[in-house]
């Protein structure tokens, strides 16, 4: 994915480079950051095999080049293998997110034999105890086998980590456990605060301290390991000044389809309301990313409100991110709130000293069916 | 960090098998593609790659490229492209 925040701009001549599937809004685990809606069950009309296929077809022909299976869990699609062996003959790289719940080593040579490029592989903690508590299911040491199973099978491989309040102090276990596995990438992804992560937030917001502290260990240890292990760091976007160059911008080179096939600028734009995704089972990809309304509407600048109209980098980080600006401002045509130029960076800011001062002490919400409904009731 | 020698033309390099390197008809140019990444090569950085990484040697490749584009003394830019290339892990060295 385009690192929020790496100040990557990458000119995609108008092509979808990046296409994301969400195969499935399921997954076993419960994680609180879970960046699926949090009325992901209501979408159960999953697109099928042949729907799927007819996605990737179109999506070459848009000029897609890096593919992303997903989910919730893509493992649970027992068609994950055929899918990947179709994108794979039609010339995609193709990668695969999952928790490792579902993968086994029988899979995993299928998966190779199907065109499979590499793996990216969540962990949450480092330990047993802690990684159950995030997840809400015992699953450490599956996913540590796995994680080797995957290296057996000569994958180049991804460790993603979430990062939150929780585990952050682990920073220098993770590292060390990735070097152990033999993995090429780690990656440190703070939370972006979006859907379950938003519901969670306060308890999830990890203080400046830890941040410093994290950051300082992933360069000492980059500076020890060298080629051995890249170390991707996301930054928490918060606890910066200027906003992430969100999704490279707006339908720039990025599309995600959904389970039930709404096509997406990002994987969390259903969140605002008021706008028309439209659904690859009513239109053409390629009606959808040149013509729709939806993936115009925040393309180039004419959208922009002041400060960002006016701004010296609008063309750098397009304003930051439209989701956040509507989820925190109310208007999606807002500056992002991280900006230190936006007239609503008070909210963040209070949000940051708020992570320092005092905690809510709610209980984690995990990512569960049946919500909000479920929390009317509370 | 473990301290990287620099590249000598007799050096044998080859493609890390973790990027996959080809021509991206819609683009017009040759990508290199790994985990979470594309980079779109220019003309000159594609052609340095294909003869380099195929090559028996540095000095073989850059011999083929002097041949196909008919020019001359092109050892220095050969070289000093593929320390890049080398540096963001593209390439290594096989012998």
């Amino acid at each position: 994915m385009p690192k929020a925040g790496s100040g990557l701009s990458l000119d995609g001549l108008g092509m979808t480079l990046w296409l994301v599937i969400e195969l499935t809004y399921k997954c076993p685990l419960k994680c609180p950051w879970c960046s699926n809606p949090v009325d992901f069950d209501r979408y159960r009309n999953e697109l099928t095999t042949k729907e799927w296929k007819a996605v990737l077809r179109e999506g070459r022909r848009l000029g897609s080049l890096q593919l992303g299976f997903t989910g919730g869990e893509p493992m649970l699609r027992r068609d994950l293998e055929e899918l990947v062996e179709e994108a794979d003959r039609l010339g995609y790289y193709t990668n695969l997110i999952t928790s490792g719940v579902g993968l086994n080593e029988k899979r995993l040579r299928a998966l190779k034999k199907a065109g499979l490029k590499q793996i990216q592989l969540s962990i949450q903690a480092c330990d047993q105890e802690l990684n159950e508590k995030l997840v809400g299911l015992d699953v450490f040491a599956h996913k540590i086998a796995i994680a080797r199973s995957i290296k057996a099978e000569g994958f180049p491989m991804v460790l993603n980590v979430p990062v939150s309040r929780y585990n952050i102090d682990q920073t220098a276990a993770f590292i060390e456990l990735a070097a152990d596995l033999g993995v090429e990438y780690v990656e440190f992804a703070n939370l972006q605060y979006y859907n379950w992560a938003l519901l969670n937030r306060s308890e999830l917001l990890p203080t400046r301290e830890q941040l410093a502290r994290s950051e300082a260990e992933v360069k000492a240890a980059r500076e020890r390991l060298g080629k051995r292990l890249t170390i991707y760091y996301v930054v928490p976007d918060y606890h910066d000044s200027r906003p992430k160059a969100c999704m490279n911008g707006w339908g720039s080179i990025h599309l995600t389809i959904a389970p039930d096939g709404t096509a997406l600028p990002c994987q969390e734009a259903r969140l605002i309301e008021g706008l028309e995704f439209p659904n690859v089972r009513e239109h053409g990809l390629d009606w959808i990313w040149t013509q729709s309304p939806a993936f115009s509407k925040f393309r180039g600048d004419s959208w922009m409100k002041e400060p960002c109209r006016s701004c010296s980098e609008k063309e750098k980080d397009f304003g930051g991110c439209r989701c956040q600006a509507y989820l925190m401002t109310g208007d999606a045509a807002n500056t992002d709130p991280v900006c230190a130029k936006s007239p609503h960076r008070p909210l963040i800011d209070a949000l940051i000293s708020g992570a320092e001062t005092h905690r809510d002490q709610m209980p984690l919400i995990m990512r569960e069916g049946g919500y909000p409904r479920r929390m009317g009731t509370r | 960090m473990e301290v990287e020698r620099r590249l000598r033309p007799e050096d044998v390099v080859e493609l890390n098998p973790n990027y996959h390197f080809r021509w991206e008809e819609p683009q017009q140019a040759h990508v290199l593609l790994y985990p979470e990444g594309i980079v779109k090569l220019n003309h000159t950085a594609a052609a340095i790659l294909e003869a380099c990484t195929g090559a028996a040697s540095i000095a073989d490749g850059t011999a083929e490229l002097a041949r196909r584009y008919d020019k001359r003394n092109l050892g220095a830019e050969v070289l000093t492209f593929l320390e890049v290339a080398h540096a963001k892990g593209w390439i290594r060295i096989k012998s």
